[in-house]
């Protein structure tokens, strides 16, 4: 019998600017079980919130995650605005979608360029994150942040996207997804990028439901799950369906995030053509008294918030149990049996954001 | 299957310019909309402190009775929020950054309102 080696992985590796820690057992080069440790970047947001004021707490909520941040204030408004039944106008409800999608959009781009990075195809990692600033950029001229949005706010949103731009939008994107087709090519039939993807990692449907995945890798294996199907902001008014794999390897979950893109780019459209006139935000008076459980699909899978409130200022309690956290119980799972230069790329196929997983 | 499926990029790359922008021999155009630097007409100010009260980071302080208005530019997150409650709609935000600074101390910057007539100043520091 061959000797085991415990070798450290993390907190601060190359591949991941993110500070997991794993020991991973090995024998050989085959890990037989990887120990994670999270809990390096511990912010206590979730404390905050009976210090702040609650309409004051979107801000707060935003910075959950740097990339995902649209959509976290977006499920804590949700939250508050079914605790205090406030009917939010359709057509905050449209550019909420809008602007979920494209963060969605420069999330995936963003993940592709990792992930290529992580196999070592420096200059499609360099592509994908060119394409994903022409994304920033519209998001930069609708919102005046390039990736914290502050655009959602309890009742509505702050900001409008005129039909003139709005229809400049959607043009922009049918550009720029050309590129992102010719691009994301690569991924979908290079043959390097096969070899190094394809049957690795893999994850059946029963394990990936078993084990409470979310998202993407939940879709990569074969179950059609997706969180938008619930009907929250303007998604009941649009046609889509999830994206589904059936292979459950780090290629299909790569896969489901190249179809991804352009179903948001689909689904910009959509909600451009069907978009309603009219207001924008309602006032909102008084303080929230109730529970709810909010969820919302963000790029890494469905996020759920629980709000508590005593009718004050200030929220009673607030607990967010983000998509990384559902996924990680499936990396572990994964990277069992994996080879050593595997790792870092079933790392990354569950699009790791440990920064939100420690709140 | 394919091998080089670059090469359309790579062909392209032969022609076109460098994707990235000859900083700082060509500087970024910010949009119109971009949020940035928070200014203030310290004139129109009433100093009622809403700003501060409301401000997620406590970036900013007012100091009514000296009739004064501060803010530190480090610990602003430019979220905009103070210039939406501003009841005299006296902040604005610019589309670029705050200037850069080499020590902590220098990003507190303090505007103080000129004193007025005895005769107004009452009237101006009611609520
Ligand atoms: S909210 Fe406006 S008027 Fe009030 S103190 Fe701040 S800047 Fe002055
Ligand atoms: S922009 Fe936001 S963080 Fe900056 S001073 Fe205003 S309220 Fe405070």
């Amino acid at each position: 019998m061959s000797q085991r080696n415990v070798i450290p992985f993390g907190p601060q590796h190359p591949v991941l600017p993110e500070p997991i820690h794993l020991d991973l057992v090995t024998e050989d080069e085959t890990v037989i079980e990887a120990i994670p440790s999270i809990g390096f970047v511990h912010r206590g947001l979730e404390k905050l919130v009976e210090k702040k004021d609650y309409q004051d707490f979107v801000y707060v909520a935003e910075r959950i995650c740097g990339i995902c941040s649209f959509m976290h204030g977006m499920t804590y408004c949700q939250a508050v605005e079914e605790i205090m039944e406030i009917a939010v106008p359709e057509r905050a409800l449209y550019l909420r979608t809008v602007w979920a999608e494209l963060s969605r959009i420069h999330s995936h781009l963003m993940w592709l360029g990792l992930a290529a990075d992580a196999f070592g195809f420096e200059s499609l990692f360099m592509n994908c994150w060119r394409l994903r600033e022409g994304i920033l950029d519209i998001i930069e001229a609708t919102t005046g942040g390039r990736v914290i949005f502050g655009s959602c706010k309890i009742g509505g949103v702050r900001r409008d996207i005129d039909d003139e731009t709005m229809k400049g939008i959607v043009e922009k994107l049918g550009t720029i997804g050309a590129e992102i087709g010719r691009t994301t090519d690569v991924f979908l039939n290079d043959y390097s990028v096969q070899h190094r993807l394809k049957g690795i990692g893999v994850l059946s449907g029963e394990e990936a439901h078993a084990l409470g995945t979310v998202g993407p890798v939940l879709r990569a294996s074969g179950v059609a799950m997706d969180a938008r199907k619930i009907d929250y902001a303007a998604y009941r008014n649009l046609k889509f369906e999830p994206v589904v794999e059936k292979a459950g390897d780090c290629h299909a979950r790569c896969r489901v995030r190249v179809r991804e893109i352009f179903q948001s780019v689909d689904l910009i459209g959509q909600a451009a053509r069907k978009m309603p006139g009219g207001e924008i935000f309602v006032k909102v008076t008084g303080a929230p008294n109730g529970e709810f459980f909010s969820r919302v699909e963000q790029p890494r899978g469905e996020v759920i918030y629980y709000v508590k409130a005593n009718g004050t200022k200030n929220l009673q309690r607030f607990r967010v149990r983000t998509p990384t956290f559902a996924n990680l119980p499936a990396m572990v799972k994964m990277l069992e049996g994996a080879s050593i230069a595997d790792v870092p790329n079933i790392i990354l196929t569950i699009d790791p954001c440990i920064s939100c997983v420690e709140r | 299957m394919s091998f080089l499926s670059m090469t359309r990029n790579i062909a392209e790359n032969l022609f076109k310019g460098p994707s990235t922008r000859r900083y700082p021999k060509e500087k970024r155009e910010y949009g119109l909309k971009s949020r940035g630097m928070i200014g203030i007409d310290i004139e129109a100010c009433i100093f009622c402190g809403l700003c501060s009260r409301r401000c997620p980071t406590g970036a900013l302080t007012v100091r009514k009775d000296q009739k004064e208005w501060e803010i530190d530019r480090l610990r602003c997150v430019f979220c905009g929020y103070c210039v939406e409650v501003c009841p005299k709609k006296c902040l604005a935000m610019a589309n670029h950054y705050s200037p850069c600074v080499t020590e902590r101390a220098a990003a507190v910057h303090l505007e103080r309102q000129a004193l007025r007539d005895a005769a107004d100043a009452p009237a101006e520091g009611k609520e």
